[in-house]
């Protein structure tokens, strides 16, 4: 079972791979919209991906009200 | 086509439909590949009236306001009906608002009941002002066996039988309370009357005509007025059936079209642009030889096109992009904000004609729309039948104020006698929007008037909206404006900007040098409480005080007008 430090480190990891941005700069605390320069479409497009990864089905309504990399991977760790 | 002056409520003709198209399919409901129902008119007949008949034991008396908060579903028509049949009042909410944003709403269009998807509903009984809620009943859908409800029923269990009376209502009654904006600040809730709805069905339905047999594909919100109207009362009165996807992932929404066959959608630029970004990369995969063929095949689609559409034309010579949207699909509409015109001759030269229109919730929905012949894209096309369009204090080019008078237009704003008297002035309904008719009759928008911003996602957003997590800001006053209002010629041309500008006038005391970083972080750090749609772009640093009134209101007009004296671009905005 992974901590929820490590679903985060995933999240972060996949996110920077998805588009392509480099790790680095990405942080927890980071408004992916911002930081991503990304749209909500987009956002459900690495939703997808994250399920994929963690292989569990995350409803649209998880990203709801979300935009940090830290309440996301305290979404998708309650359903790990 | 259906005649819809025969009726005199959404109620009535919606009753009628479900007999006269009983055994037709008039929703499916999809969860990514997996389908959760398949309903005929009769079988939905047979879901809602056990429910109205519950609603009328527990009480529900004609005039009732009851709200729906449910993303695109089955039950959200189900509900709605059930409230109309009963004679109530509808109060359609949207579901991506906050929990606190509904329980204001909740309060302030004085809901009796609510209708509510499981997962919203926790989040409202989760917020601090909860125990202010004052809805006599509560109905969840989907909520897991075993949860508290904390005083709510579950919709799916709250069912009544015997006798059950249909509650005529006049055409003058009202029929939805929706909120065309305004959370925080002045919250409009435009009263729509069945007369509003019905005349607008009829017009719509003239251009675009349902059957039995035709799809539409449900993704805006059905609070929204175009899903509303073009994804439930229309297809409803002709026999059609409507599709909702529980999940809005581009990757699914893409497989509803072949899957389902679907021949209408309604959508937002957003959206539009992330199908024309997938097919730009499709065709650009392509093998050269291919690439050329198609390119060769579009040009003449377009050329041979370019007096109407000829869909059976277009499916052939473009057989395999029709294919990919399941060969059915006849046009897409679009609402909400500014779509590229660039963007919609690209899906008109494949054949997918996407009719853009203008719309506002104040008149019922749409105003214009285009009507194809010939296609328009510079415009936002034609008034329907039955609306007048006029342009107040037009300048030189002709370009004012945007004017409707029309049978759809809203009764009034909620409890807010004095915005309407604004809004509605003898007959008309002053849009805020500015634009000008040409020689042809087609309406061109040239932005807005208003300190309102409509984002690519279709929301309108309020300045003042924003002003309330501004609160406490270390400085000495604030206020959020329109990019295009500091600055109208933002608002014009192709690239039309819409974003949000926040003023401050800091203390004196503290070091220059300091201040505007500290107030950047403050103001990043704030916009992160916020909907990505609702962010402030960036902020304008103002050493005077702002102009208010005796009742020291400030002075937005006169605010912008100092501020574009001085700043006669927006240079002096700094990027958060």
């Amino acid at each position: 079972m992974r901590t929820t430090d490590q679903t985060l480190e995933e999240i972060l990891t996949l996110a920077a791979a998805h588009f392509k941005v480099p790790r680095a700069e990405l942080s927890p605390d980071d408004d992916f919209f911002k930081k991503l320069g990304i749209n909500s479409l987009q956002a459900l497009e690495l939703l997808t991906r994250l399920e994929h990864h963690f292989g569990v089905e995350l409803p649209d309504y998880e990203l709801q009200g979300v935009s940090d990399f830290r309440t996301l991977a305290e979404r998708i760790q309650a359903r790990l | 086509m259906s005649d819809l002056s025969q009726y005199s409520s959404l109620g009535a003709a919606l009753r009628d439909a479900l007999e006269r198209w009983a055994s037709e399919t008039c929703l499916i409901e999809a969860d990514r590949e997996r389908e959760n129902a398949r309903l005929t008119y009769r079988q939905f007949q047979e879901a809602a009236l056990p429910l109205a008949r519950a609603i009328q034991d527990r009480g529900f008396a004609p005039g009732d306001r009851a709200a729906i908060i449910m993303t695109n579903q089955s039950k959200w028509l189900i509900s709605a009906y059930a409230i109309f049949y009963c004679g109530g009042v509808l109060v359609p909410l949207d579901y991506k608002l906050t929990a606190a944003e509904h329980l204001q709403l909740l309060a302030h269009s004085k809901a009796r009941w609510l209708m509510v998807e499981h997962y919203l509903w926790r989040a409202i009984t989760a917020a601090p002002n909860f125990k202010d809620l004052k809805t006599e009943a509560v109905l969840v859908t989907e909520a897991p066996a075993g949860t508290d409800l904390q005083g709510a029923l579950r919709w799916e269990e709250t069912k009544g039988d015997g006798e059950l009376n249909f509650v005529p209502r006049a055409r003058n009654d009202w029929a939805a309370i929706v909120y065309s904006s305004g959370t925080a600040g002045r919250p409009k809730g435009c009263v729509l009357t069945h007369e509003n709805y019905l005349e607008q069905c009829q017009a719509l339905i003239s251009l675009f005509p349902f059957w039995p047999g035709v799809r539409y594909l449900s993704i805006l919100p059905t609070n929204h007025a175009i899903d509303f109207m073009v994804g439930f009362i229309g297809p409803f009165v002709c026999g059609a059936a409507v599709v909702h996807l529980r999940t809005l992932r581009p990757e699914f929404v893409r497989d509803a079209f072949p899957r389902y066959k679907i021949t209408y959608m309604s959508l937002v630029p957003m959206v539009l642009k992330n199908l024309e970004k997938g097919l730009r990369d499709r065709f650009a995969a392509l093998p050269p030889a291919r690439r050329f063929v198609l390119n060769g095949l579009i040009a003449l689609n377009g050329f041979l096109t370019r007096h109407r559409p000829r869909l059976e034309l277009s499916r052939f010579l473009l057989a395999d992009v029709h294919k990919a949207f399941g060969g059915e699909l006849r046009a897409l509409f679009i609402g909400g904000a500014f779509t590229e015109a660039a963007t919609l001759q690209f899906f008109y030269d494949l054949g997918i004609p996407v009719a853009n229109g203008y719309g506002l919730t104040e008149a019922g929905t749409a105003v214009t729309l285009n009507d194809f012949s010939p296609f328009r894209p510079d415009t936002v096309g034609k008034p329907l039948p039955g609306v007048q369009i006029k342009i107040v204090a037009p300048d030189p080019d002709g370009v004012g104020e945007v004017a409707v008078r029309s049978k759809t237009v809203m009764s009034q704003y909620l409890d807010d006698p004095e915005l309407t008297a604004e809004t509605i002035v003898n007959g008309w309904l002053m849009t805020g929007d500015l634009g000008r008719l040409d020689a042809s009759g087609h309406l061109q928008l040239f932005g807005r008037k208003k300190n309102m911003i409509v984002t690519e996602g279709g929301k309108n957003i309020y300045p003042e909206d924003i002003e309330t997590v501004l609160e406490g800001l270390p400085v000495k006053e604030f206020c959020v404006f329109a990019s295009h209002y500091l600055w109208p010629q933002l608002g014009r041309g192709a690239s039309r900007e819409e974003r949000l500008i926040a003023v401050v006038h800091p203390d004196a005391e503290r070091a220059e040098s300091k201040k505007t970083e500290a107030l950047r972080q403050e103001l990043a750090a704030r916009n992160r409480s916020l909907p990505d749609y609702k962010r402030l772009s960036g902020f304008v640093i103002w050493k005077e005080d702002f102009p208010r009134t005796a009742s020291l209101k400030i002075k937005r007009a006169v605010l912008a007008e100092q501020i574009r004296e001085q700043l006669e671009r927006p240079t002096g905005v700094v990027e958060l």
